[in-house]
């Protein structure tokens, strides 16, 4: 799987609360998280995650387990997030969603273009290229398939 | 030899194992996303309706017709498929799994961060999101990479007003808010017997807020004494030499009461240090602190003196409301001004009731601290009950002086 987009970096410990506000889940509407997603980090963020790619500081997505904070960068149109670590919760729930999470370095400005090689695991920018963390066998059955509920699907058939 | 999480998923840190999940549960706000993805897998079921719980208590009572709706949705999926099901008012999730649904040795699975909680009962407790939690409604089990474990080996006993609060946020501030991600937190050494199962629970609660996958005490008298009351009569469980990946080491007599300041859960100073932060609400309550000894505790500090400043108090379950008002514990807190809340989560996750205003500092029991959880622009410091209880009363920030004998 390769993917591309302009960085968009972030710091370290952002929490799924920063991502999308509890006062937001009330809801099934996936609009109502695209609309208000990084809300309190930077309301005019959300407008530019579609065809990005997150550029994280460590322990990104700590906190609670809402699903809804995956749900709402992929909605919004994000490609991937690279961070040197993920909370576990988040990493999963990015993974069953089928957002593309790469645990590694990626030494890059906001608006530099990013490419990431899952099958190589590598990602790169501005000619340099780092090595990532390879997903396990069965993250990337999740991923490529688009998520769990589809390879669930899919293996019914 | 193994450590107590290798044991229970019969695995070596590092491997990946497929488990059979013994209990699993979601709540109001987890439980939508959950049926939703579980009903888009088209499978039939669910696999295991016995082992499987909804508990509201997250937004209870419904905030509005948008919620109301979707816990009417949940409801009826709960009751119509045997799922055991708790219905506003009947607590906080955790809380409830902890009343007598949980033993040791066994694999639990819950659709929120806390679940590592239940890891007090030496069950192995992990948090997971929707689409997990209904992999897990349609087969019964779940994938996990065992955790390697940082041993957090304990000592001595609490002095004075300290509490396993003060313990659980001083153990986030010497790993950080990451320092045990990916790993489990074993609570090792003879410290350990003189924590209640109330103050294992608080501990285990804020595993996660290191990151940790679960944070586990072994099964011993406290766990049997606890667990006898609810019918289960359970060995203990033996720790076996075992090799950890880290380990720290905390006397319990040299703690002091503390408090994490915002916005991260990591940030953690000596109550002492910050004494006279004025504050605009207390808040006694949550998975961490709402449990019959904490109201108990915060009884014993105010009665019959008035709080200064407005004070939310809300038990984490009906059972415990219920002790606490057959005890007299209820109208000692009511009787010092105090307002006392639905069972459940209350504001700690900023989504209804006891928000806070622009500005405003609550001074909470909760878990976590991050910025505008409780309300745009609030702020948020995590302490301990008893200093909640002798800030309520001085309006300020205070350290707590009760004794534990009293």
């Amino acid at each position: 799987m390769r993917l591309e987009g302009d960085a968009v970096c972030l710091g370290a410990d952002i929490d799924t609360d920063i991502i999308i506000a509890g006062r937001y889940l009330r809801t099934k509407d996936r609009q109502v998280w695209v609309e208000h997603v990084f809300e309190d980090l930077d309301p005019s963020l959300g407008a530019r995650l579609r065809g990005s790619v997150i550029v994280a500081g460590r322990n990104f997505g700590c906190g609670s387990s809402r699903e809804q904070a995956a749900v709402a960068l992929k909605e919004a149109g994000l490609v991937a997030v690279i961070a040197p670590s993920f909370s576990r919760i988040f990493f999963r729930n990015a993974i069953n969603i089928g957002l593309p999470v790469v645990e590694g370095e990626c030494h890059c400005a906001s608006g530099d273009h990013v490419l990431i090689d899952l099958d190589e695991g590598v990602v790169s920018c501005g000619g340099a290229r780092t090595p990532v963390r390879p997903l396990s066998a069965r993250m990337q059955e999740i991923l490529l398939a688009g998520g769990l509920v589809p390879l669930w699907r899919s293996k019914k058939k | 030899m193994r450590t107590l999480s290798e044991r229970i998923l019969g695995a070596g840190a590092g491997d990946y194992v497929d488990a059979e999940v013994d209990r699993a549960y979601v709540h109001d706000g987890t439980g939508v996303l959950t049926l939703e993805a579980w009903k888009a897998m088209g499978c039939p079921g669910p696999a295991h309706p016995e082992r499987l719980f909804i508990l509201f208590d997250h937004i209870v009572p419904a905030n509005n017709g948008t919620t109301a709706t979707l816990q009417k949705e949940l409801r009826e999926f709960a009751r119509s498929r045997g799922i055991h099901f708790s219905d506003i008012g009947g607590g906080i999730c955790h809380q409830l799994m902890g009343e007598g649904e949980v033993l040791p040795g066994e694999v639990v699975v819950g659709a929120d961060s806390h679940s590592c909680t239940l890891g007090a009962f030496g069950a192995f407790a992990t948090g997971v999101g929707a689409t997990d939690m209904a992999a897990i409604w349609a087969s019964g089990m779940n994938w996990f990479r065992v955790p390697e474990t940082i041993a957090v080996r304990l000592s001595g006993s609490f002095h004075g007003a300290v509490e396993a609060k003060d313990l659980a946020l001083t153990v986030i501030s010497k790993l950080g808010m990451d320092g045990a991600s990916y790993h489990a937190l074993e609570y090792i050494g003879d410290g350990t017997k003189s924590i209640s199962m109330e103050g294992r629970l608080t501990m285990t609660n804020l595993a996660t807020e290191a990151g940790a996958k679960t944070g586990l005490f072994y099964a011993d008298d406290v766990t049997q004494a606890y667990l006898r009351p609810f019918g289960h009569q359970v060995d203990a469980q033996v720790p076996e030499p075992c090799t950890y990946a880290n380990e720290i080491r905390i006397d319990l007599g040299d703690l002091e009461p503390v408090v994490a300041v915002p916005p991260r859960v990591d940030s953690v100073r000596p109550v002492a240090s910050l004494e006279g932060l004025p504050i605009d609400q207390v808040f006694v309550g949550t998975c961490t602190n709402g449990r019959f000894e904490d109201l108990q505790r915060f009884a014993s500090i105010v009665r019959g003196k008035k709080v200064t400043v407005r004070t939310i108090v809300i038990p984490s379950s009906a059972g415990v409301l219920r002790k606490a008002a057959d005890t007299g514990v209820l109208s000692t807190i009511v009787a010092s001004g105090c307002t006392i809340g639905t069972p459940g989560c209350g504001p700690c996750l900023g989504a209804h009731m006891g928000v806070l205003g622009e500005g405003e500092v609550c001074l909470s029991t909760a878990n976590r601290n991050f910025t505008n959880r409780m309300g745009i622009g609030g702020s948020i410091y995590l302490a301990s009950v008893a200093t909640a209880a002798s800030s309520a009363l001085a309006g300020v920030l205070t350290v707590p002086e009760v004794d534990h004998a009293s």
